[in-house]
């Protein structure tokens, strides 16, 4: 059984608006094992930026607010966690990346005095130590001449270069899990490329794991060990990225791979799902999906689905597993569903 | 191409404007190099030059206003009252005998000290309640800004009569009343400058580092906002001197004999048809002054926001 570092036990991250609160995470479960590389999907608006800086502490407060649930980083809950404790952890042991590298880099310094001021932070080390070590880094990352990148401005880079000067800030002080954020989301293709083959060269070398926040299957399907698909604030489904690109169980992750171009195929229109993703709301009855669903039934609108475990160490959100659970506990209990 | 230049600016001594930032030998001697930028726009708008030579005018007038004439300002003299200009008194005398060039040369000195002093006052006060509104908001930002608000319903003017009013006319007074009625300027400006950074995501990326807030405000924040600081000082120099030659000519800021522009204006007053040059010289003066602090700011603006570069 691998270490697992990092573990969310039924998170609900609330935003206090002036149109009532807001479950944006809504009970999220996960867990990150050392040096494997998970990846959270679902469309714009599911929680999955609002998980990740859940985890970093860096929800704006107010209007959000970590409600209830528990946050284990290697044995010790972040969501009670000191200030002074996350300032620690923060660029340390968790680093985050972010989606937009043209904005990432403060325009008024160069790479090697932003580099620096992210190794000092952590790092008790002289001027020149940490230069060096900034060079290591740039080296490490890729970045051509990086001698002279060091004393250059952001604006004089490309957007795939600042965003691998952002990997190489987030890994500067090695941390134990980095969040990626749509790392690659900004870029174009070519570049989302080596993006992604950097964080998975890092990742085989220096065993980080890596949290990568996508609403791109193509992007998980390159580099993710482990999937997790969020629907509106909750989990619907999770388990190996094989298994679940090849055999998505729930309708929602089905619709998600279905509506994929297909390289081999033809077809004049796409498919999409029907309907848009509803807004979190409180007090919501029945599975959240349950309006755009294809298999919907009435149980769906009535009831809250839990995550029922399936085999191969899935998950899925789902009732029509709940059937297959009881089949496989021979508790079959049919008249549920009639 | 950078690599080019890189060598071409190998010998240091050979560096000009922006090739600079391609030494890397000792990678931060500029930290501040994109203002170099902003300096070459500057040097190329030609209002922005006529405003920096008229205030150079002006701070030289000052300095050497000794050198200049061979009367001190206060130096009454009867028998030559309100002479006209000539080859003897360039500007002409006024009500007193006094040689107007010389006190013009004198009060440049009053007004560019009030203006310094008065917008540093501001600027200081400002920036730091306005960073203290904007970075930390909810009750503290609703309470500095209420402040701001309620010194900000008053006409600056009057606000400046009550405060002087208050503690007495004199000099330092009006300076200190100029510099509390821009403060609300600087204050609101600093607000917003810091509320819309603060959503910027190097912002954010700095605390997902595990940045200090106080080193996120003083290596981030501030910074990022210098430019608009810069713009609003310059023209609010303009405005406080403005402000303390109105204050001058009520009666409420310097006192006889300085030479205070406004003051003069007061006192030459009553002599606008007998001897016009009396107020002609101290009227221009603040005009040009004000003219060329705007023109500089406006160049500045124009030099230091990034959507105005072509």
């Amino acid at each position: 059984m691998p270490e697992t570092i990092l573990e969310l036990n039924e998170l609900h991250t609330h935003f206090f608006t002036d149109n009532g609160e807001i479950p944006a995470v809504d009970g999220v479960s996960l867990s990150v094992n050392k040096g494997e590389v998970v990846g959270i999907v679902g469309e714009s608006g599911c929680g999955k930026s609002v998980t990740s800086l859940s985890i970093m502490q860096l929800i704006p407060q107010p209007p959000g607010k970590i409600v209830s649930g528990e946050i284990n980083f290697k044995g010790e809950n972040l969501a009670n966690s000191s200030n002074k404790r996350m300032k620690q952890i923060r660029g340390n042991e968790i680093s985050m990346i972010f989606q937009e590298p043209m904005t990432s880099l403060d325009p008024l310094f160069t790479i090697g005095n932003q580099l620096r001021e992210a190794i000092q932070l952590h790092n008790k080390m002289s001027k020149k130590e940490a230069s060096d070590r900034a060079l290591d880094m740039l080296e490490m990352v890729g970045i051509p001449r990086p001698k002279e990148v060091l004393s250059e401005y952001p604006h004089q880079l490309s957007g795939g270069m600042r965003q691998r000067v952002m990997i190489a800030m987030a890994m500067s002080c090695d941390p134990e899990i980095l969040i990626a954020d749509e790392p690659t989301t900004a870029l174009d293709v070519t570049i989302q490329a080596q993006i992604l083959d950097l964080m998975k060269k890092l990742n085989q070398e220096k065993d980080t794991a890596i949290m990568l926040i996508t609403h791109d299957l193509g992007v998980v399907a390159e580099i993710c060990d482990r999937v997790v698909v969020m629907y509106s604030g909750q989990v619907v489904e999770e388990g190996t990225t094989r298994e679940i690109l090849k055999d998505p169980k729930h309708p929602y992750s089905q619709g998600l791979i279905k509506s994929l171009p297909k390289i081999h195929e033809r077809e004049q229109k796409l498919y999409s799902i029907p309907g848009t993703v509803p807004k979190p709301k409180m007090g919501v009855k029945g599975c959240r999906f349950a309006q755009r669903c294809p298999m919907a039934f009435e149980r769906c609108f009535q009831e809250d689905p839990e995550l029922y475990p399936l085999e191969n160490n899935r998950r899925s959100r789902c009732f029509l597993y709940d059937d297959a659970k009881r089949e496989v506990t021979e508790n079959a209990n049919a008249d549920i569903r009639s | 191409m950078n690599v080019e230049k890189k060598e071409k600016t190998s010998d240091p001594l050979e560096e000009n404007s922006s090739q600079s930032r391609y030494m890397n030998d000792d990678e931060d001697v500029k930290p501040f190099s994109p203002w170099k930028d902003a300096f070459k726009q500057l040097r190329r708008n030609r209002f922005a030059v006529a405003g920096f030579i008229i205030i150079v005018f002006f701070i030289l007038l000052g300095i050497f206003a000794p050198l200049l004439t061979p009367y001190p300002y206060d130096n009454v003299n009867l028998a030559d009252r309100l002479v006209a200009p000539s080859s003897e008194y360039w500007l002409g005398t006024d009500d007193a005998g006094r040689d107007i060039l010389t006190r013009i040369a004198y009060g440049a000195r009053i007004s560019l000290m009030v203006g310094f002093f008065a917008v540093t006052g501001a600027l200081v006060f400002g920036t730091l309640l306005g960073v203290i509104a904007g970075y930390y908001g909810r009750w503290i930002d609703m309470l500095i800004s209420r402040i701001f608000d309620i010194l900000l319903a008053f006409p600056s003017i009057l606000l400046a009569i009550a405060i002087v009013a208050i503690i007495g006319p004199s000099l330092e007074n009006a300076l200190i009343a100029i510099a509390i009625i821009n403060i609300p300027i600087f204050g609101r400006l600093v607000r917003s400058r810091v509320i819309s950074l603060r959503e910027e995501e190097y912002i954010m990326a700095a605390r997902a580092q595990g940045m200090k807030n106080g080193r996120i405000l003083i290596h981030h924040i501030l910074p990022n906002s210098v430019a608009p600081i810069i713009v609003q000082s310059t023209l609010s120099f303009g405005t406080a001197i403005l402000e303390a030659a109105a204050l001058g000519f009520l009666g409420l800021g310097a006192e006889p004999p300085d030479p205070e522009w406004g003051a003069m204006l007061a006192e030459a007053r009553g002599f606008i048809q007998l001897a016009p040059w009396t107020l002609i010289a101290p009227g221009v003066s603040i005009m040009l002054v004000v003219l060329g602090f705007n023109l500089i700011g406006d160049g500045l603006r124009d030099a230091l926001d990034p959507k105005m570069k072509n």
